[in-house]
């Protein structure tokens, strides 16, 4: 179908392509049998096994490999004459900067995390490069274009934060599998193998003494001499048995709700395991070695099968002892990693005996794995469906065909008989901080937070910047880069340390800051409103970025399911309901429709609203119109 | 199902899909056998999907030999002269595929699918016809029907960015989940035959107008003897008048089927490679929901105009006579 003039916009045009996996594979493919000569590819994976059910280019003998070169080596083998850029690296590495995004004549995005997406976002716009962003869940699927001025940035619209919790329903009162599973992992997993001085909600919050908590600690720790068993039925105990028991004497928790059982390792276990299998002595792998699993060691094959209480009890002894024969120098630096056999065994064992304990339906390993790695469900199906649509977009760009452009959704139900589903692009959004100037404002106790807090929990957690400069007037209070000398390196550092109203340039009440990313050529304004009090549970971090989300309610808990930002795989899509002053002109939808359906137009957003919500990564109920 | 449970290496490998569509699903996927004949573009991207998804096997049908023009949208075939020359389509595609996913048997048979009887389709689960004539179609169609057992009949076709799916199921019971629970549903397809015989005149108006344009061409070729897209602007008076002719014998009003549309169709004769992936990738979705059994399938047409972007599904059945 391409005209001449469109295949000479193709032959002629650079393309960056940011990801090499699901979508990449496709995305690479399309584009070169579509004619494109000179594409250029970053990703900074390398090949998995679960990778190949649909990221077609990779072989098994790939497994380990750069994603970004087997691609680009895979296509050329269909494609031998054109030119193709890999890159093995993260797109947030400094020569990416603007002028390298410049040199594009579109970006294709092709990624699995928010980060990476509003980083690539905040270059295209610097560099005034056209962006296609994409994303894929499953049968669902979702193609946008960005262009500076003309449709939405990637940041217009507010996305929703990963799923939280309520503390004090993972800590005491789950009711749930998912609380059971951030229990396991971001609690009791982070406490067995994880930095011993990073916080911890472990133990019940119990109203009396304080000599309980010294204690617990202790449990925690393993004497030199102590018998692994031992210990991990001492920690069994601790967190499934004694816990609980203390957990039940505060009556007031459990007036309205059920009762928890206290656990112990005795009531399900023999006395002793080590006869029954000698599997540390025997097993031959080697200290550090991955491969270690407590299944294969028990003899249990198939990770869908539903364990009972008594087979996790032994996972959850069994794993934990090769945590200490075999792996103890990892112990101490350890964070959950889905692709971890053996952390996955002792979280999947962990959550199952909690989920007993609380009444909570037991899961399967291969379930628990899901959960607790934010696993994206994937096909190639929606992958290839996607980087078509991706194609079509990118094609239009390169023509300035800009009435042309489409966002598309990519539906498992057909909505309005429709399975792929164009709308027009939304305009920007006046009031976003990436795309506008408009300022933020930030509520803050300009007197207790420190410049550390402001640097951590909003420059960089909130407005995701990964090189920033603050500036107070014309005082320069913080900056981050290769080139500065020790002496500001160390000012920088004593600045961070300062509450906002001791620094240099004191930042009270009024104040106005820039913040900079100098990478990303984004620039902010902040309006600093000083305020006493800030409410523990509901804001947490102390003080409150407003411009920014339009809900402080969605950031206010610590405990997350998510702390992996591979757990959004979909570009977000934008809620109708907080735009409906700007509703999307659906009638180039149906051209040749009659009035009748025109009526159902208008409605529109609350068929939007039916799509978009089963995209969100937390499983929210779709709104039934 | 029996209880054969998929081995560690399967979990492993199918680990994401899995979790979208469930362990017995894939158990249902690897006892699949699929047909397929007419390896073009779509239909190349067909194959790689179901190959991945990890079907049990697929045969593959296309005598033709391949040349320069074939490897336009098929990525199936190595540029490389040497290693396709003296070779069909199907051979050399069956040599990639196997490549992709060793679980999977992919293999090559020769002949004209039109000539061969009944029993040669008994060995299917599903056939899908890509490029097919009308003649073909209707025939396959048939054949697959007179079988005691069911065999999913597909159809595809590209023209252009334009691309058309036709599914016959026929008497078909799934399950779905609605809200938490499962519900079991049935439907009942036409054959192929059964669909195009249906008056347009009770087709709604805002039908599809790729649906009606797409009869014109099938008839087009048909009349005039012409393979799959051995068709130019020179052909269009003909076609031109087909479509009056088809037009006037349904009574509907000429401007049914923008000329423009036809022309497009008629002259596209270089396939849209981001067309052919978005099509395949339906029609493989569609095909893997209906070997195991779940979701509601496409009922029975989908078309997708790259010009516009939609995808739509039309149903076009007897019920529309009642």
């Amino acid at each position: 179908m391409a005209t001449q003039q469109q295949q000479s916009a193709i032959k002629g045009a650079k393309v960056l392509m940011v990801g090499a996996g699901g979508i990449g594979c496709e995305l690479l493919k399309t584009l070169a049998l579509s004619g494109f000569e000179d594409i250029h590819i970053i990703d900074m994976d390398t090949i998995e096994v679960s990778n190949l059910n649909r990221q077609f280019l990779f072989r098994r003998s790939h497994v380990g490999q750069s994603k970004a070169k087997v691609a680009r080596d895979a296509v050329l083998r269909f494609r031998p004459h054109i030119n193709i850029k890999s890159y093995h690296a993260n797109v947030k590495n400094p020569e990416f900067d603007v002028d390298f995004f410049k040199q594009f004549d579109v970006v294709l995005n092709g990624l699995d995390n928010l980060d990476a997406r509003r980083h690539v976002n905040r270059l295209c716009l610097a560099a005034e490069v056209p962006l296609v962003e994409s994303g894929t869940t499953g049968f669902l699927g979702q193609v946008t274009v960005h262009i500076k001025g003309k449709t939405e940035c990637y940041e217009c619209q507010t996305k929703p934060t990963p799923k939280t919790y309520p503390v004090c329903t993972i800590t005491s009162t789950p009711t749930k599998f998912v609380h059971c599973i951030v229990w396991a992992k971001d609690l009791l997993f982070a406490k067995l193998f994880g930095d011993k001085n990073q916080d911890n909600d472990l133990n019940v919050r119990s109203n009396n003494s304080a000599s309980s908590s010294k204690e617990t600690e202790d449990v925690f720790e393993r004497a030199e001499d102590e018998d692994i068993e031992q210990y991990a039925r001492k920690i069994y105990d601790h967190v499934f048995g004694s816990n609980i028991e203390v957990a039940l004497s505060n009556e007031e928790t459990w007036k309205n709700r059920r009762r928890p059982r206290p656990i112990y390792s005795k009531e399900v276990l023999p006395e002793s395991l080590t006869q029954q299998n000698g599997s540390i002595q025997n097993s031959s792998v080697t200290d550090g070695d991955a491969t270690v699993s407590a299944m294969s060691s028990l003899g249990l094959k198939n990770p869908q099968e539903l364990w009972g209480l008594t087979q996790n009890s032994l996972v959850f002894v069994e794993a934990l002892k090769l945590f200490f024969a075999k792996r103890k120098k990892e112990i101490g630096h350890l964070t959950f990693d889905k692709d971890d056999q053996l952390a996955v065994e002792v979280v999947t064992a962990a959550a199952n005996i909690r989920a007993e304990s609380f009444g909570i339906p037991l899961h399967s390993l291969f379930e628990a794995k899901g959960i607790a790695g934010n696993i994206v469900h994937a096909v190639a199906t929606t992958n290839a469906i996607v980087a078509g649509l991706i194609v079509i977009e990118a094609i239009k760009v390169l023509n300035k065909d800009a009435d042309k452009f489409r966002m598309t959704y990519c539906l498992e139900h057909p909505s309005r008989k429709m399975l792929l589903m164009p709308i027009e692009p939304y305009e920007p959004n006046p009031s976003c901080y990436v795309c506008s100037e408009t300022p933020l404002v930030l509520e803050i106790n300009t007197q207790k937070s420190k410049l550390r807090d402001l640097v951590d929990k909003i420059v960089k957690a909130k407005l995701g910047m990964n090189l920033p400069l603050i500036m107070h007037g014309a005082s320069l209070l913080y900056e981050v880069g290769d080139d500065l000398d020790d002496i500001m390196v160390a000012n920088y550092n004593a600045n961070l340390e300062k509450s906002l109203s001791e620094l240099p340039s004191p930042i009270v009440n009024g104040s106005i800051l820039t913040v900079e990313d100098l990478q990303q050529e984004l620039s902010c304004k902040i309006n600093v409103k000083h305020r006493e009090e800030f409410d523990e549970e509901k804001e947490p971090e102390g003080m409150v970025l407003s411009g920014w989300t339009p809900s402080p309610a969605t950031n206010g808990e610590s405990a997350s399911t998510s702390n992996n930002d591979d757990a959004v795989d979909v570009t977000e899509i934008s809620t109708g309901s907080e735009n409906a002053s700007k509703k999307r002109r659906l009638t180039e939808i149906q051209p040749d429709d009659h009035k009748k359906e025109a009526e159902n137009v208008d409605s529109g957003d609350d068929d939007i609203m039916e799509i978009e919500n089963p995209m969100m990564v937390s499983k929210k109920k779709k709104r039934v119109a | 199902m029996d209880g054969e449970e998929l081995t560690e290496q399967e979990t492993a490998l199918y680990d994401r899909q899995i979790r979208v569509w469930g362990a017995n699903a894939q158990r249902r996927l690897t006892k699949a056998h699929i047909l397929v004949s007419g390896i073009k573009g779509t239909v190349a991207e067909f194959c790689k999907n179901i190959v991945l998804a990890g079907v049990g096997s697929v045969t593959l049908m296309d005598d033709r030999l391949v040349k320069e023009e074939a490897l336009n949208a098929n990525f199936l075939i190595p540029p490389d002269e040497s290693a396709y020359s003296g070779k069909t389509v199907a051979e050399t595609c069956c040599d990639s595929l196997k490549d992709f996913n060793p679980m999977v048997l992919v293999s090559a048979e020769k002949g004209d699918l039109s000539t061969f009887g009944t029993d040669f389709f008994e060995k299917f689960d599903v056939v899908v016809i890509g490029y097919g004539s009308r003649a073909t179609k209707k025939s396959v169609n048939e054949k697959c029907r007179e079988l005691s057992k069911r065999v999913a009949f597909y159809t595809v076709d590209c023209r252009d960015s334009c691309g058309e799916i036709f599914v016959d199921l026929q008497n078909y019971k799934y399950t779905k989940k609605k809200l938490e629970e499962t519900v079991e549903c049935e439907l009942n397809f036409p054959s192929f035959q059964e669909a195009i015989s249906v008056p347009w005149k009770l087709i709604p108006r805002r039908t599809a107008k790729l649906y009606f344009a797409m009869r014109v061409i099938e008839v087009f070729e048909e009349n005039e003897g012409r393979k799959h897209g051995e068709c130019s602007l020179l052909d269009l008076a003909t076609v031109l008048e087909i479509k009056k002719k088809l037009c006037e014998a349904n009574s509907v009003s000429e401007s049914h089927i923008p000329n423009s549309l036809l022309e497009r169709l008629i002259t596209g004769n270089i396939e849209f490679p981001p067309a052919c992936a978005i099509v395949g990738g339906i029609l493989a979705q569609e095909v893997i929901k209906a070997v195991s059994g779940k979701g509601d399938p496409l009922k029975n047409f989908f078309f997708f105009d790259g010009q516009d972007g939609k995808g739509v599904i039309e149903d076009i059945s007897n019920s529309l006579a009642s």
